[in-house]
């Protein structure tokens, strides 16, 4: 815990900024009905309101409060992506530190089919399965989980097995030591690191395809209020936009809120990805 | 035999067997599917009669393997057989949209390699510059925005604001190259964003690397000139990196297309997918996740291929 916070107080600007937009997203999605004005999805005014109070941001063509949706959006949207991420990191970095400390059939077999299905573009996979299984949020997460494991697979089964060429490995076989206590003592706590950053990488990536899909009107399904599918059903206003007055302008922006909000969560976790591999790196200038 | 030669062989019969395993899996993909086809599509009251002749239209009921032999035999020559929605044959619903989608990935890719490069190398030898930091930064953008996010800023900015540039796409057969420039130049410039920092990027990477080595130090204490080392010097030993990540990013194009045609209305093979996912149009998402897959198969191929031959090392053996 001291550690933590000595690193903390060395950390760059950027590593702050990216800390403060995490835990800002962090408070909203968790006290999603404390924050929001009104809810989530029930009709709540006229449709396509300009910015004023109560509507601070307008509301949408069914009349729903924009700003409570991008609230609620945060908990839907983000909550889906990290399930998804720590599912995908479950599967592959088991696999991955499998294939490295077993070796023998094991190794060859799971790099080859990681290889085929990397061939794929998760995007298309992604298409052909979800349409074998249809849009439900637990076909969404499982496709979305089994596709990013691969990844995680390469990443944890290399790092795993320049680890296991270290002496202190050797030591430990020698002493006795099972499998099991050897991924557990010398083998995660090494490969810590490196992992941590990819975990924040794959969120991003989850997140994005998520964000992506439910744009295509393929993943998340409404009424829940989500930021692609928000974007989705806003696009059409931003031709209406006007720039003569600001009210008219802000039709404009009614696209862009939900997807800046993904994209600067997206910044935010990348600036505090560079900080842990920069740390991890050991470079200290 | 020429040692090259056998390792770019090698590398083709890896790739055309990992083509072959994804038509397999798309092909199986479907099989696989919960259920009966036929009564997945007409419904749970469809009459004998009607699931016979869906069948009997649809070819399902010969065995597995010969009907995936068919299929890829079509497939090779562009027939795709015919839409489970509409009952066309695929390959006129799909043949123009398909040339569109590669216009548009072409378009793109014209815009974005020769700034890529051109800047990458620009960034390389003014090392920590102010372009530089912008160009730091700007990667970090184009990897955490959506691909939507940039779209939106772009129509907005210049289609409704500034007006110069449509915010749709809709370009048919007609339309001449000069208008088709136009239209699709918005969406191009989308998908250019998207990939011109990482490729940026790269090259700036690959050309630092080599500037670190000891001849192109001998180079410089030579008295030759700045530029004519990077060109001269660096630049052979860089190709095969650069040629590669600019191979890897057209295959993200390909991917990335899809996003993009479906916000400006691209009448493309993205759009085809997107839809045929929705309407669960077997056939079509087959025959659509084959030609997007074999594209971005056969680009990486090419990288790989490409970056053997142009490295310097392997052409010169001992």
């Amino acid at each position: 815990m001291r550690n933590i916070i000595h690193h903390l107080r060395d950390a760059p600007i950027s590593a702050w900024i990216g800390i403060v937009i995490v835990v800002f997203y962090a408070v909203l999605a968790i006290g999603a009905p404390v924050f929001a004005p009104f809810p989530e999805s029930a009709s709540v005014g006229a449709q396509y309101q300009p910015w004023a109070a109560p509507h601070y941001l307008g509301t949408d063509a069914l009349g729903r409060d924009v700003m409570s949706r991008l609230i609620y959006g945060a908990r839907n949207t983000v909550g889906i992506a990290l399930v998804t991420t720590a599912l995908a990191f479950t599967l592959g970095a088991s696999f991955g530190l499998l294939a490295a400390t077993v070796g023998g059939w094991f190794d060859p077999i799971a790099s080859r089919v990681v290889d085929v299905l990397m061939a794929i573009p998760p995007l298309i996979f992604a298409l052909l399965i979800l349409t074998i299984t249809g849009t439900s949020i637990i076909a969404l997460i499982l496709v979305i989980a089994v596709l990013d494991s691969t990844r995680v697979f390469r990443l944890s089964r290399a790092v795993a097995q320049g680890i296991l060429t270290m002496d202190y490995i050797e030591v430990a076989r020698m002493r006795g030591e099972g499998l099991f206590w050897l991924v557990r003592k010398e083998v995660l706590p090494n490969a810590a690191a490196p992992l941590i950053a990819e975990f924040g990488l794959r969120f991003c990536f989850v997140f994005l395809f998520i964000s992506a899909l439910s744009f295509l009107g393929l993943g998340i399904q409404p009424p829940t209020a989500d930021w692609g599918g928000m974007v989705r059903e806003s696009a059409k206003l931003i031709g209406f936009a006007n720039f003569a007055t600001w009210q008219t302008a802000t039709f404009g922006l009614a696209p862009l809120l939900p997807a800046g909000a993904i994209a600067l969560l997206t910044i935010g976790v990348n600036l505090i990805v560079d900080w842990v591999l920069h740390m991890s790196s050991g470079l200290k200038d | 035999m020429n040692p090259i030669l056998l390792i770019v062989l090698k590398r083709l019969m890896i790739g055309l067997l990992t083509l072959w395993i994804v038509t397999v899996i798309i092909f199986a993909a479907v099989e696989l599917l919960p259920g009966d086809i036929a009564t997945e599509k007409l419904g749970q009251a469809a009459t004998p009669e009607s699931l016979a002749a869906f069948r009997e239209k649809f070819d399902l009921n010969r065995p597995m393997v010969e009907r995936y032999l068919s299929w890829l035999g079509g497939a090779v020559t562009g027939d795709f057989g015919i839409s489970m929605a509409n009952q066309r044959p695929i390959s006129e619903l799909i043949g123009v949209r398909t040339a569109n989608t590669f216009f548009l990935a072409g378009y793109a890719a014209a815009l974005a390699v020769p700034i890529a490069v051109v800047s990458g190398m620009l960034a390389a030898l003014y090392n920590r510059s102010v372009f530089d930091r912008v160009l730091s930064n700007s990667t970090l953008a184009a990897i955490s925005f959506p691909e939507f996010f940039i779209a939106y800023i772009l129509i907005l900015i210049f289609s409704v604001w500034l007006g110069w540039f449509p915010s749709l796409a809709n370009v048919d057969v007609d339309t001449g190259l000069g208008e088709r420039l136009y239209k699709t130049f918005l969406p191009a410039m989308t998908l250019n964003l998207i990939v011109l920092a990482y490729m940026m990027r790269m090259t700036r990477a690959a050309i630092l690397n080599l500037l670190a080595l000891p001849y192109i130090e001998m180079a410089h204490l030579k008295g030759i000139k700045r530029w004519r080392v990077i060109a001269v010097h660096a630049l052979p030993n860089a190709l095969a990196p650069i040629i590669s990540v600019i191979a890897l990013n057209l295959a993200y194009l390909i991917v990335g297309v899809v996003l993009v045609e479906v916000v400006f209305v691209y009448p493309g093979l993205g759009q085809v997918l997107v839809d045929a996912v929705s309407n669960r149009d077997v056939t079509v998402v087959q025959a659509a996740c084959l030609i997007f897959a074999a594209t971005y198969i056969l680009l990486n191929l090419l990288a790989d291929v490409l970056s053997i031959i142009a490295n310097p090392r392997l052409l010169h053996p001992r």
